[in-house]
């Protein structure tokens, strides 16, 4: 009975979604304000349906209703509550369900947050969101739909995949899918946009906030799936190119692009054509991110004829999406008015460029994934792309990314002193030098691009928090005077800096990357394995019973010079319904350095494979990641977003700086 | 010209989704995976024949054309494939060499005693070295010989009749005409 | 083959825990081993979706090992070695596919998207300024101290606005 309240409260979703995409837009085209007013009710109907279908199918994955189908596939009684919750998107159906009613959530927050734009332009944005919506809900529906009802239901499920049953991974595509999804928000305003033919300086600041939000929960979602891969598939790969993970690395690349170009709109009322392109382009590579990797279409172009229903149906949603859009814009974007003119040496310029190198850094990812389909559908060769190609071309471009950064923000807006700016930066040339030699020294001039890779992070994180010291002119003006200017200092400001010094983090520990020592050995019970000066010895190896697992557990004793530094429990998960097994790894990090351990099979002569690494500043690859997202998140504090609060501030006239 | 550059993006867009489209409604087999091996002459190999006696090598097979499969007992695709290949050999006479892979001599000879042989011989590849030779990505995997010695067609995955008369047996004809 | 799990609905590749080389594998001289190490990481595992042979724990990628450092040992030198796979497997089993005109736009395309985008850009900034009023000139050295004496003197930041 809740399945089917799920299913009918979808189809409504979807009536209302097409009243919501059709009736606000003819009313804005002709003024009519009781069209326009559609909108709004429209969003937040939709809002309250997909939530009810979304509760539904969670409810038949919390019971184990082994009467719908997509329960029957994906989950089992055993699996523990958290892995029935996440069942619902560990699979396509329930994975597009998500995704629409993250799209209902946006539209929702557009709708309730919108009070102040124009009534034209958010009757468009909501009307242009529900198009994506109305998109979605079909294919759904007509192809994807989660609510069948099988008959006569078994007495259990399949299960879900065991290695989908983990915590990193449970939240791995939500966070995805925050990003993708949000990204609709910028685009729908940038088709609106488009349709107006007006874009200024309250569009930007309207559509940075959004771009923002999801470029932040894409950072994580991305984080998340690397981290995953890290301490589970039991060697210490992190990224691997691999065309899922690609799927979702061009959409953050030219997300990226986006909340920087956005602020030159916003600052400088220039730049408009080419961030309306970008919002476009995210969104459009998000779409892409989704529907490709869940048709599988990225292994092989032929995945798509395996069902030809569901392949069509993308091609057919993309075209319309993306070919749609793009045809706008070739009408529309012409006529955009451009207004702050900038000298190549400027804040502009440098934004420019850093946009250049990540449109150009995602074309590169584009062609190192698509390149071999392409080659294969015109009957070339076969080839395969892989980490070395990506290393060679996508290596080169982030490392003027890095330095732009680092002296970008130090440049003025419209003509910048190039030479000031270098010389404001001596510091981080100093510590870029002494990482550099003192990285060569360590490491005995091991290898040197990661060395000059540290040296490079060091600059542009340094370079970030001498941006930050410049504006407070800390070491100039008295110290109680920089105080004050810090705490005067704009969040947004503060977020940039965050963001970038997490960057930085992030390079440092892909850098390190190639310091890491691995040992591999079998080791007998009582015996020992050397790895990076810490001595680990094999205790015992258990059987443990888990929920719907038996684990062989392990027990390391792990010193370092005779002192105990930990007990490390690395296990092998044999889960009985899957006949498969996985491996849980046990990593000691710290800001220095991870001690990784993962077991192995045992030589059924008393001894254990036993891989251990020692990784060097590996974990900030992650810790970089959720920094920049606070970044992100920071800079979304800023009172500037909140337009209606700084309009009644005003109102009340006290001075916004005593806040 | 100015006005030209802003359709540049969906230009790009349809190009991209036209290589996309066509192989959704070409039906192209999907399956092709071309070998290195081809037009190249045998690997080297001299393995023991299941049977007994004398090994078999690459030598052993000159002269005349034959078809080569890979096949092992733990196979399941094999399964499906070898009521064609009975068929091949007792209605067509193939010449079909049997390769088995990474296999138990005991259990290749059982999967045969019992389901029937269409091998003229069997060679025991128990290490898959010879199969790596061959370029061989899994079983079952089938290839062509000409008389000099040479491979001139792979197949990847089960044999079916369809395949069977459209493409080997016309190869096999004019190959024997040469 | 591992159906890997694009299908069955994860955003992530991933395979069952690759193990990769195992130690019985190894070459008893660290020399050769590492220099096998860092060729198998070049060489594609054949029945897997974008692993190297020296992250895979197919059995196909296992062969391929032992068959690399059979060459390595009898002498082999590195690029006779890939060789050796690649005269079996063809160049579908290079991680990075080699230069030729198939590969051309794979390889030289990024450099060039790159090129024209910063031949573009600065095309249009160039029109954009002569289109316009030319700029002030730069401040000469009494003008950058009497700027700085005023910002200093309002010493208010953005807030202000």
């Amino acid at each position: 009975m809740i399945i089917e309240l799920g299913h009918f409260a979808l189809i409504l979703a979807l009536v209302v979604a097409v009243v919501q995409s059709s009736v606000p837009l003819l009313g804005a085209s002709r003024h009519n304000h009781g069209w326009m007013a559609v909108a709004r009710p429209a969003a937040l109907a939709q809002f309250v349906l997909v939530f009810i279908a979304m509760a539904a199918l969670t409810h038949a994955y919390i019971t184990s209703d082994f009467t719908v189908i997509n329960v029957i596939e994906n989950s089992h009684t055993d699996k523990p509550l958290l892995y029935k919750v996440s069942g619902v998107w560990g699979n396509h159906e329930g994975s597009m369900l998500l995704w629409v009613f993250i799209l209902a959530i946006c539209s929702a927050a557009v709708a309730v947050f919108s009070d102040n734009l124009p009534r034209e332009l958010r009757a468009r944005v909501l009307a242009v969101q529900g198009m994506i919506s109305v998109g979605f809900l079909l294919f759904i529906l007509f192809t994807s739909n989660p609510f069948l009802r099988a008959f006569p239901p078994p007495s259990n499920g399949h299960g879900l995949n065991p290695v989908l049953q983990d915590p990193g991974l449970a939240f791995h595509p939500p966070f995805l899918y925050l990003g993708y999804v949000g990204f609709s928000v910028s685009f729908a305003f940038a088709v609106a946009a488009l349709i107006e033919g007006r874009v200024d300086a309250a569009w930007a600041r309207w559509v940075r906030p959004w771009a923002l939000a999801s470029w932040c929960a894409l950072t994580v979602g991305i984080a998340l799936g690397s981290w995953w891969a890290y301490y589970t598939l039991g060697w210490g790969g992190w990224w691997f190119w691999d065309p899922v993970e690609n799927a979702s690395f061009m959409p953050w690349l030219v997300g990226t692009a986006l909340i920087h170009s956005a602020i030159v709109v916003e600052k400088r009322d220039t730049l408009k054509s080419w961030t309306i392109l970008l919002a476009i382009i995210t969104f459009s590579l998000s779409l892409v991110g989704t529907f490709l990797v869940r048709s599988g279409v990225l292994t092989s172009v032929h995945a798509f004829a395996v069902d030809p229903a569901r392949g069509s149906f993308i091609l057919l949603l993309l075209l319309v999406a993306i070919g749609g859009s793009l045809t706008l814009y070739a009408a529309r974007a012409p006529a955009l008015k451009s207004g702050g003119v900038f000298a190549p040496i400027s804040r502009e310029g440098a934004l420019v460029l850093n946009n250049i190198l990540l449109a150009s850094a995602a074309a590169t990812v584009f062609l190192g994934t698509l390149y071999p389909l392409f080659l294969d559908a015109v009957g070339g060769p076969k080839i395969t792309v892989g980490p070395p190609y990506f290393n060679q071309t996508f290596g080169p471009i982030m490392v003027p990314v890095l330095v732009a950064l680092a002296a970008g923000p130090l440049l003025a807006w419209k003509r910048g002193d190039v030479l000031g700016a270098v010389q404001r930066l001596w510091i981080a040339f100093g510590a870029a030098f002494l990482v550099v030699l003192g990285g060569l020294y360590v490491t005995q001039g091991g290898p040197v691009l990661a060395v000059l890779g540290l040296g490079l992070a060091a600059f542009t994180g340094v370079g970030a928090i001498v941006e930050w010291a410049d504006r407070l002119r800390l070491l100039r003006i008295p110290l109680g005077q920089s105080f004050g200017r810090a705490v005067n200092l704009p969040r947004a400001a503060y977020g940039m800096t965050i963001a970038h010094v997490g960057f930085a983090l992030s390079v440092a520990g892909i850098s390190a990357a190639a310091f890491s020592v691995e040992h591999i050995d079998i080791v007998k019970l009582g015996g020992t394995l050397e790895v990076g000066g810490y001595s680990m010895k094999l205790v015992k190896v258990d059987e443990i019973p888990g929920p719907n697992f038996v684990a062989e557990d392990a027990t390391i004793e792990i010193t370092r010079d005779g002192a105990l530094v930990t007990i490390a429990h690395p296990q092998r998960r044999f889960f009985e319904v899957q006949q498969q097994t996985t491996s849980l790894t046990s990593i000691r990090s710290s800001v220095l350095a991870d001690l990784y351990v993962a077991l192995g099979e045992s030589d059924s002569k008393g001894g254990w494979t036993i891989r251990a690494y020692y990784k060097p500043l590996i974990s900030w690859i992650w810790l970089g990641a959720l920094v920049m997202a606070a970044g992100g998140m920071v800079s979304l504090s800023d009172r500037r977003w909140r337009v209606g609060a700084a309009k009644r501030l005003r109102g009340s006239a006290v001075p916004a700086a005593a806040e | 010209m100015r006005k030209s550059l802003y359709a540049l993006p969906v230009l790009l867009f349809l190009i991209v989704a036209g290589y996309f489209a066509v192989p959704l409604f070409s039906g192209r087999d999907p399956h092709e995976l071309p070998s290195a091996m081809i037009d190249k002459p045998l690997p080297a190999f001299d393995l023991p024949a299941l049977a007994g006696g004398a090994n078999i090598s690459n030598a052993s097979l000159l002269g005349r054309v034959v078809v080569i499969n890979f096949f092992a007992s733990w196979c399941v695709p094999c399964k499906v494939e070898h009521p064609v290949l009975m068929r091949l050999a007792t209605k067509e006479k193939l010449p079909l060499i049997g390769i088995a892979y990474k296999d138990e001599p005991a259990a290749s000879q059982k999967e045969l005693t019992n389901g029937g042989d269409p091998y003229l011989q069997v060679a025991i590849d128990r290490k898959g070295l010879t199969g790596l030779d061959f370029g061989v990505y899994g079983v079952p995997e089938t290839y062509v010989v000409d008389k000099s010695g040479h491979i001139r067609k792979r197949f990847v995955g089960p044999l079916n009749a369809e395949t069977v008369e459209r493409e080997l047996l016309p190869l096999l004809r004019e190959l024997n005409r040469s | 083959m591992k159906a890997l799990i694009a299908g069955l609905g994860l955003l992530l590749a991933l395979a069952v825990p690759a193990l990769a080389v195992e130690p019985n594998e190894r070459l008893a001289d660290p020399v050769l081993e590492a220099r096998a190490r860092e060729i198998s990481k070049g060489l594609r595992c054949l029945v897997c979706q974008n692993e190297s042979i020296d992250e895979s724990n197919a059995d196909l990628a296992k062969d391929v090992r032992l068959v690399l450092r059979q060459r390595l040992l009898a002498g082999a030198s590195d690029a006779q070695a890939m060789q050796y796979i690649v005269d079996r497997y063809g160049t579908f089993v290079l991680m990075s596919p080699p230069v030729e005109p198939a590969t051309y736009v794979l390889w030289f395309g990024p450099a060039v998207v790159l090129l024209l985008a910063v031949g573009g850009v600065g095309m249009a900034v160039r029109r954009s300024r002569l289109a316009v009023a030319p700029m002030p000139p730069p401040l000469d050295a009494a003008e950058q101290a009497r700027l700085a004496k005023l910002l200093h003197d309002s010493d208010q930041p953005e807030s202000a606005a």
